[in-house]
């Protein structure tokens, strides 16, 4: 069986910079395991622009951002074995990776995979890496009834068959949901000569960026309504119409206000969920609220040297933020087997350890807690808030001391946010004899 | 001049011509889709039930245990997944006690094995997240769960194997009898045929209506359902019924041969033969009604909903008989719940009418066994790695959720009465039944589709007929 060091599940955008950022740090044996016949993910379906401000200062498609890190990644030499599934990802606590004084608390980690080439095979890694990324919700996750003729896609399958493929799916299009790949969609098919009628969003506020609603609506005239939902679906072979309807504020259908569309084509931009099957079967404990692994400082899971990082750890808006994260992750994976190799212990140098509590407002952080011994002197906390929310602030708490404290002119469940804290000022707050804290996260009016 | 035609190619349909296909002559099955199992066996609840419903004496009861004790053999002679999960009948107070004890009465009257009656604590040890409230149980070990499709195209797929025709695509339009046998005007050419076998489901009573002036009325009676992720299955592992109300068994919580959960079925009279599309209060009533049996259930996880119609006669009971004001037409009529379990007797019974009343002798060649397609997650890595070496295309994951492999694909597309639809492919395989519903492996079935049949992108479809997948090319692409 080869061992690996560091085994990445996808070389999506996050595994491809959590692959250079683990090499940067001085880890070798690394490989990475991508289903798709080539790197970089969903990038590769993204043929628009908008991509890298953050990381290149430049607007880059997503194939040109993802050509960037797939160049680095090929520089190092790094292996990247493609065609191939991860079938299983399996822990051994009884056996030991390195044979040192406590035998499991490092255990080694099995990942089973699966090429045509090279048949179903198992590495041993000590470390891995969860970067799957996310899928779309279907239909089905939201009861719409109707009819379940053929054009019905999500607006990511949309998006390969015109991008990637080369094919219309439909003529005349409603989308529901305003998530960013809707609303790219909404645009992409309409320069190719569809007629889009209309986006429907179910909650009073848009799902994606404000900067796709302006480039990727109100550019080409597609009405945009809130509050809104799809309540029939009919035609029984291909759609023939869609109707829509107002909700009230428990999101229910308003009677009286439904509105029939004929159309031949419904897209589904109705979330994300990170894909993290794989996770569940290796044990890793996930967040009900992301649906993605609750993670530490080191974006470290509860499975001791298993990392995550990207859109399996929680949806992102911002491919830069994405990247960003998975260096972090790689980072911490190729830390994690320096230490294997010094064959230091874990326990001592975590003792305190501060759990992140998202309170009124914010509805989950990435990392939930953070083991001051490890933590970088500065440590980015991201999140999202629930509602809209404007002039407000984002503050932090430790022992009933502000900590932190951010004024945010609007903030919407559309846009990731995030908070920096600094060590040396949670350290001020940590007294003799008290190993573990509550950090609390909330949004304040004043 | 066919010996016998048979109208529908759903299970009941395809369980006659398999039964048939032990005996020598022409024999057609008429399908006005493109595939088989297009219809109500496609669309249930997938129960195998141990048969104490129906009235004693009934051809419903006699056929329903019948066909219980029939699947496990057909299973393993035709290899679809069938589990004897055993069902419990959860009765909710003492008043309704008597209920209960009739069903059980009626069970016993019907031949069904091994039925009890438990008290909350004994069925509780088996079955840990029974609602507390509950007062009994009827417990029938002999129940279980069958894979609909599965076991429809094993009977359809051996039938062919063995010699039955099967015309797809073919809608029967008239149907006028002549000096012997009759002729059935179908979209598709005219068929001759000595016998008719009407298996036409929620369509029976026009094609019976056609030649008989002892007229009967079916009416489509529509049943929702909610399936739920595979990470919900743990939830039963029983079939759990209520004790049944006005309308059938009321909702039913039960997991699926694959292992995901079921919620349902509704039961609503409608008009419309083809109306299987969900409604909002047929979905709310069972989200409202799914909880009663089976405590702090979580219907979070459903991947997606669906509707089917049972083909409800108003006599509520199966009719298989041949006409007599029209010799040589056999109905086959009425088969609603439990015609699915029936089905394996149904084909005995009417296969055995046509034998007597056309003499027909042993097919020497008829071939009993049926392989169906390789589940490579049964394996063991060597055996897998073996099958690789040989078909790469098995190492080729194209579902990701059920993993699927280009492998089985394939051989659902080339094997007998093979796939050339989305639906096709997923009914065979299940690439596409999962927890994305297909938003990641269409695209890709798409493609192998197009390459394997030669059919062009833009002729794709999810089910046949119109369903066309997409409606063009892409404004580059097509230049």
């Amino acid at each position: 069986m080869r061992q690996y060091d560091i085994v990445i599940i996808g070389a999506g955008p996050a595994g491809l910079a959590a692959a250079v950022a683990a090499f940067d740090d001085g880890a070798r044996r690394i490989l990475i395991l991508e289903r798709d016949r080539e790197p970089g993910g969903i990038l590769n379906q993204c043929i628009h622009n908008g991509f890298g401000l953050h990381t290149f200062k430049e607007e880059l498609t997503g194939p040109e951002y993802a050509d960037r890190f797939i160049k680095q990644v090929r520089e190092r030499g790094i292996e990247c074995r493609l065609n191939t599934m991860v079938m299983d990802i399996g822990v051994d606590s009884g056996r030991d990776a390195n044979a040192t004084r406590e035998p499991s608390a490092r255990p080694m980690k099995y990942v089973t995979a699966m090429s045509r080439a090279d048949g179903m095979y198992q590495v041993a890694a000590r470390t891995v890496i969860l970067a799957m990324g996310c899928r779309e919700r279907p239909r089905g996750a939201l009861n719409i009834p109707g009819y379940r003729p053929a054009g019905i896609y999500s607006a990511g399958t949309a998006q390969r068959l015109v991008n990637m493929q080369g094919y219309l799916p439909g003529r005349r299009v409603v989308i529901l949901g305003s998530g960013d790949i809707g609303l790219i969609m909404a645009r992409r098919m309409t320069l190719e000569g569809a007629k889009v009628l209309v986006v429907a969003e179910l909650m009073p506020y848009s799902g994606g960026l404000k900067r796709n609603i302006v480039q990727c609506l109100d550019d080409y005239g597609i009405s945009l309504k809130l509050s809104h939902t799809v309540v029939d679906i009919s035609g029984k072979e291909r759609v023939e119409s869609v109707t829509l309807a107002q909700v009230d504020e428990n999101r229910r259908p308003i009677a009286g206000t439904e509105e029939t569309y004929e159309c031949d084509t419904l897209l589904l931009s109705v979330g994300l969920l990170p894909e993290n099957e794989l996770s569940a079967g290796l044990g890793v404990e996930l967040s009900p609220v992301t649906s993605g692994p609750i993670v530490n400082e080191s974006l470290e899971t509860n499975v001791g040297g298993v990392f995550a990082c990207g859109n399996v750890l929680h949806v992102h808006d911002l491919v830069d933020f994405v990247s960003e994260e998975a260096a972090l992750a790689g980072k911490n994976a190729a830390a994690y087997v320096k230490r294997m190799e010094a064959a230091e212990g874990d326990a001592k140098e975590a003792e305190i350890e501060i759990e992140i509590k998202p309170l009124s407002g914010v509805r989950y952080t990435v990392p939930s807690h953070v083991r001051l011994a490890r933590m970088q002197p500065e440590q980015v906390v991201r999140f999202r808030v629930g509602d809209v929310y404007k002039n407000c602030f984002i503050r932090a708490y430790l022992n009933g001391r502000q900590i932190a404290s951010k004024k945010r002119p609007v903030m919407a469940p559309g846009e990731m946010e995030q908070l920096k804290l600094k060590k040396e000022q949670l350290l001020e707050c940590v007294e003799p004899g008290t190993s573990s804290y509550c950090l609390e996260i909330r949004v304040e009016e004043k | 001049m066919y010996d016998v035609v048979i109208i529908g190619a759903g299970v009941s349909g395809s369980a006659i011509a398999r039964e048939l296909s032990r005996y020598r002559g022409k024999f057609c099955v008429l399908e006005k889709e493109e595939d088989v199992c297009c219809g109500t066996s496609k669309a249930n609840s997938g129960i195998v039930h141990a048969g104490y419903d129906a009235r004693p004496g009934s051809l419903m009861a006699k056929l329903n245990v019948e066909g219980n004790r029939r699947m496990k053999a057909l299973s393993e002679e035709l290899d679809f997944p069938f589990r004897q999960t055993g069902s419990y009948v959860v009765c909710m107070d003492k008043e309704s006690r008597p209920k209960l004890e009739e069903l059980f009465e009626r069970g016993q009257k019907n031949g069904v094995e091994d039925l009890q009656i438990l008290s909350y604590e004994e069925a509780v040890r088996e079955e840990g997240n029974l609602s507390k409230d509950m007062d009994s149980v009827l417990y029938a070990p002999t129940a279980g769960i069958v894979c609909p499709f599965g076991l429809n195209i094993a009977l359809a797929e051996n039938a062919h194997t063995n010699g039955v025709e099967f015309r797809f695509d073919t809608e029967v339009l008239e149907i006028a009898r002549q000096e012997r046998g009759f002729v059935i005007k179908t979209s598709n050419g005219d068929y001759e045929t000595r016998y008719v076998v009407n298996a036409a489901g929620v369509y029976a009573d026009v094609f019976h209506n056609m030649v008989s002036a002892d007229k009967i009325h079916i009416t489509p009676r529509k049943g929702e359902y909610l399936l739920l992720d595979k990470s919900a299955a743990g939830q039963v592992s029983h079939t759990i019924f209520s004790l049944p109300g006005k309308y059938g068994k009321g909702i039913l919580i039960t997991p699926t041969a694959h292992g995901n959960l079921l919620a349902g079925p509704t039961a609503t009279d409608i008009p419309d033969k083809e109306g299987t599309n969900t409604t909002a209060e047929g979905l709310a009533s069972i989200f409202e009604k799914a909880g009663i049996s089976v405590q702090s259930l979580s219907l979070r996880n459903v991947i997606t909903s669906f509707a089917g119609l049972r083909a409800h006669e108003d006599g509520h009971e199966f009719i298989i008989k041949e006409l007599e004001d029209a010799p040589g037409f056999i109905d086959c009529a009425g088969i609603e719940s439990p015609g699915l379990t029936s089905a394996p007797a149904i084909g005995v019974m009417v296969a055995g009418m046509l034998q007597e009343k056309l003499n027909l002798v042993d097919n020497p060649g008829f071939e009993p066994r049926r392989k169906g397609i390789l589940n490579p997650a049964l394996l063991t890595m060597e055996e897998r790695n073996r099958l690789i070496k040989g078909q790469p295309a098995y190492g080729n994951i194209i579902c990701r959720c059920e993993m699927i492999s280009e492998g089985e694909i394939l051989d659902a597309i080339h094997r007998p009465l093979g796939a050339k639809s989305l639906d096709g492919v997923k009914r065979r395989t299940r690439a596409g039944m999962g927890r994305c519903q297909s938003g990641f492996c269409s695209p890709r079935v798409m493609e192998i589709l197009h390459r394997e049949l030669g059919i062009p992108m833009e002729e794709l479809t999810k089910s046949g007929a119109n369903s066309r997948m997409i409606t063009g090319g892409r404004k580059e692409a097509a230049r």
